[in-house]
């Protein structure tokens, strides 16, 4: 068996990190509704998301909780689903966490340095 | 009923082994352990499975009947063989010894592992320790305490077969009645053994165990509750 406390504090992590999702994926769908209703352009979204400090806290919360999350799960995945090692499926996942949190946090910074912000 | 015939798949050999079908004849109130005796004694008296007390007391009749895990003694056949076709296979998740015996040895192992034994904290000198059935602690323990080992829910659990060393939901059913046992001395040693992958933690809560097990417990309530506590214990710093 793996080592019983760090498997412990991953399960809390992923616990933790999927109750975070759970309120940032209903804010961002009930955005998005609102937002659709006055047409969905670029400079719309630039013109509510950009430059503002909030959303890109919300969004920077949100890309943290999802790079914890799914890195987790595709780890149990990969060493239950094949002949995988736990060590090598926690290397490959912790990749793919990194490449979720680069991929994300750009983005963000993105939209909110197009807005004027940073 | 007079006349009808079934038609019984039964699994031959080892791991490796093949289904042989044999025809039985069909009769009123037949159990699915009617059946295999039927062919041990009439047609194939080299068939090996496992039984003792042919009433549901003993559990060491399980064996997987048209793809599920369940009790051959308390299984009759009108409920699993409409269509008059049986198919009788050992236990999944276990080694085969032979035909439709299981070798039960990785199961108890793991109810070990699981520091299934009660660690008494009490001599024989002390009194009787008081516990009233209404204290919630005794209440989670006794929801789980009519387990008798069958290995149906073992058999059932998916985790099981993709993680060697998961330790199954009656182990982790047996820990959890233990962790609520107030007369119980091994509660920390107990929960290092069940927390981590191989332990409750490994659960991914599809419930096959609480939908065959044929006590009707709910191995998945316990594991649940193991995960609270071991989270509890993480957090604590006392894992």
């Amino acid at each position: 068996m793996s080592d019983a406390r760090a498997e412990t504090r991953l399960w809390l992590a992923q616990r933790i990190s999927a109750a975070v999702l759970a309120v940032c994926v209903v804010v961002h769908l009930a955005t998005m509704v609102a937002a659709v209703q006055g047409g969905l352009t670029t400079a719309e979204i630039v013109g509510r998301v950009g430059g503002n400090v909030g959303w890109l806290s919300f969004y920077g919360l949100f890309i943290l909780a999802a790079a914890v999350h799914a890195p987790i799960g595709i780890r149990s995945v990969l060493s239950e689903m094949t002949q995988m090692s736990k060590e090598r499926a926690g290397l490959l996942a912790g990749i793919f966490g990194l490449f979720l949190a680069v991929l994300g946090f750009r983005a963000v910074l993105g939209i909110y340095q197009l807005g004027g912000g940073g | 009923m007079s006349g009808a015939t079934l038609s019984v798949s039964v699994w031959r050999g080892g791991g490796d082994g093949r289904f042989v079908e044999y025809k039985v004849p069909r009769r009123e109130s037949q159990t699915v352990l009617d059946v295999i005796t039927h062919i041990q004694r009439h047609l194939d008296p080299g068939l090996s499975y496992r039984f003792s007390c042919r009433v549901g007391v003993c559990g060491s009749c399980a064996m997987t009947v048209n793809g599920k895990a369940r009790w051959t003694c308390r299984t009759h056949v009108s409920r699993v063989a409409d269509d008059g076709r049986l198919r009788v296979e050992p236990l999944r998740n276990l080694a085969v010894v032979k035909d439709l015996a299981v070798d039960m040895t990785d199961f108890f192992d793991k109810w070990a592992k699981a520091k299934g034994a009660f660690a008494p904290t009490a001599t024989r000198g002390d009194d009787f320790a008081a516990i009233s059935p209404n204290d919630p602690k005794r209440e989670q323990a006794s929801a789980g305490i009519e387990c008798i080992g069958c290995g149906v829910c073992y058999g059932t659990c998916d985790v099981v077969g993709w993680n060697p060393d998961y330790l199954g939901p009656a182990a982790l059913n047996r820990a959890w009645t233990l962790v609520n046992d107030a007369r119980d001395g091994a509660g920390a040693q107990r929960l290092k053994a069940v927390a981590g992958d191989g332990g409750c933690l490994g659960c991914h809560s599809q419930q096959g165990c609480v939908q065959s097990c044929p006590k009707h417990l709910n191995p998945t309530a316990s594991i649940a509750g193991l995960k609270r506590t071991t989270a509890l214990a993480a957090l604590k710093g006392e894992l």
